[in-house]
């Protein structure tokens, strides 16, 4: 076989799969439905609010719980030392608290 | 249109050949642009999916949270500010909720406690998150030990555990009784945590906020909009790691862009000059190295972003595990579904390929323009 033919043909594959992952990814979207309504439905049963993405710190557990005042508060001149502190940006509301402070 | 074809086969045919040639130097130059393009497909893909999934959950949080604030900090809030609420039009229902956080001196996780109406949960009958599980070793029967606010241990008896599906929730959630969380953490009968209230109009959430906060100034309010907006802002392109991540990607693209644009070496300066000299015309080189260039960055690229896809969908991220865990203790594994933005992957497919095939192409143009004499000498 050509090398052409054989590149062509890597390509033909590398697409059939790039294709499939767009079936996977849809067909895994209506799959996850049923876990993504009971989570829903165990955030309205309890009125969660937040994503438990990071366990370390109290303002990225509840990133939209957080405050002003949280982070820093250890000591003067103490930086962050979370590690997901600094993985996440602030939440919009703490901009606006931040807006009044200012 | 079939002899155009059979050009590109014959000149694919030749750049595949001149590429098995060196096949070291481009085996490592496709891993290299291979890792860039995965670690910035894997990032875009998680970081998308955990925006959607916040975007599509986070729909039935509470309307509006009501905070009391006292020396700029988050107070116990009086369950009476909930019947002046309840008294603003548009407010249907206030709800109280008491809820915090519990370090676990025996295993160094902290935990959210939180009071529920579950059936299951009673006074010394708890509801605990799989993560608490499986940091406690525990399941429905077992007890666990808890350190109240007076140094007094309680023991609650876990009745049931919170399904795994449901982990990105509640993994460190722990359903307790009203009593017992008041009882935990000295909370006085007639003290929330906070309030929530169901506002019957969504358009007039942030009016009924602006009521509130003139009602009760020393409160602040927290929209449920807002909270969507939260995860929006978290993840966004522009903060934290994401930043550091995608300009280190960047800036390594940006090399090795820069090392096939700032010249040839003088193996392939020689070829180019064979080439000329036994015929080849200008255009066909650049078709070479056009050809070159494609191969290179699609072979790189297809990689990239299918290993991307399987690492973030399939393995659960496993690479970004120890930076998403930071120093927890406890870390709730979950799955992601696969939602992917094609505006995103369109995006990062031409920023991938054309780019490098520019850089490519000028230094070639540049040199099979001059004398093939003059090249191969």
């Amino acid at each position: 076989m050509r090398k052409s033919s054989l590149f062509l043909l890597y390509l033909l594959v590398n697409a059939l799969l790039f294709v499939l992952m767009f079936v996977h990814a849809s067909h895994q979207q209506t799959a996850s439905m049923p876990s993504l309504k009971e989570k829903a439905f165990l955030i309205e049963r309890l009125g969660l609010t937040d994503l438990c993405i990071f366990t370390e710190a109290s303002y990225t557990r509840h990133l939209s719980q957080a405050d002003l005042h949280t982070p820093f508060q250890d000591a003067p001149m103490s930086l962050e030392h979370f590690p997901s502190g600094s993985l996440v940006s602030p939440s919009p509301i703490i901009r606006k608290i931040d807006g009044k402070v200012d | 249109m079939e002899k155009w074809i059979e050009r590109q086969k014959h000149i694919i045919d030749f750049t595949v050949s001149s590429l098995l040639r060196r096949r070291g130097k481009n085996a490592a130059l496709i891993t290299v642009y291979a890792f860039v393009i995965f670690m910035l497909a894997s990032v875009v893909f998680f970081v998308q999916a955990i925006k959607r999934e916040a975007s599509i959950i986070l729909q039935d949080s509470p309307d509006l949270i009501i905070q009391r604030m006292s020396a700029g900090r988050h107070e116990l809030i009086p369950v009476s500010y909930g019947d002046r609420i309840r008294s603003i039009r548009g407010i249907s229902a206030v709800k109280s909720r008491l809820w915090g956080y519990y370090y676990d001196s025996v295993t160094g996780a902290n935990y959210t406690l939180m009071v529920s109406q579950d059936p299951r949960v009673s006074a010394g009958r708890i509801v605990i998150g799989a993560g608490v599980a499986r940091a406690r070793i525990a399941f429905a029967g077992d007890t666990i030990e808890f350190r109240a606010y007076d140094g007094a241990i309680i023991d609650l008896e876990v009745k049931d555990t919170i399904n795994s599906q449901s982990e990105l929730v509640s993994s460190d959630l722990i359903l307790v009784s009203g009593s017992d969380f008041r009882r935990l953490f000295r909370v006085p009968a007639g003290y929330a945590t906070d309030l929530t209230a169901k506002v019957r109009n969504p358009k007039e959430q942030p009016m009924v906020a602006l009521k509130v906060a003139t009602l009760l100034p020393d409160t602040r309010q927290i929209l449920k909009e807002e909270i969507l907006r939260t995860y929006d802002a978290a993840f966004n392109w522009r903060g934290g790691m994401i930043i550091v991540i995608l300009s280190g990607m960047l800036m390594a693209f940006i090399i090795l862009a820069w090392d096939k644009a700032s010249g040839l070496s003088s193996e392939e300066r020689r070829e180019i000059g064979i080439l000329k000299a036994i015929g080849w015309e200008t255009s066909d080189v650049l078709l070479l190295k056009f050809w070159e260039g494609m191969i290179l960055s699609l072979s790189s690229l297809f990689s990239g972003i299918l290993l991307a896809y399987a690492h973030v969908f399939f393995t659960s991220s496993f690479l970004f595990e120890p930076a998403l865990k930071g120093w927890a203790v406890l870390y709730p594994r979950f799955k992601v579904a696969p939602f992917i933005d094609p505006f995103q992957l369109a995006t990062l497919c031409f920023l991938a390929v054309v780019p490098y095939i520019v850089a490519t192409i000028i230094p070639v143009w540049r040199t099979a323009t001059v004398d093939p004499d003059s090249v191969m000498r």
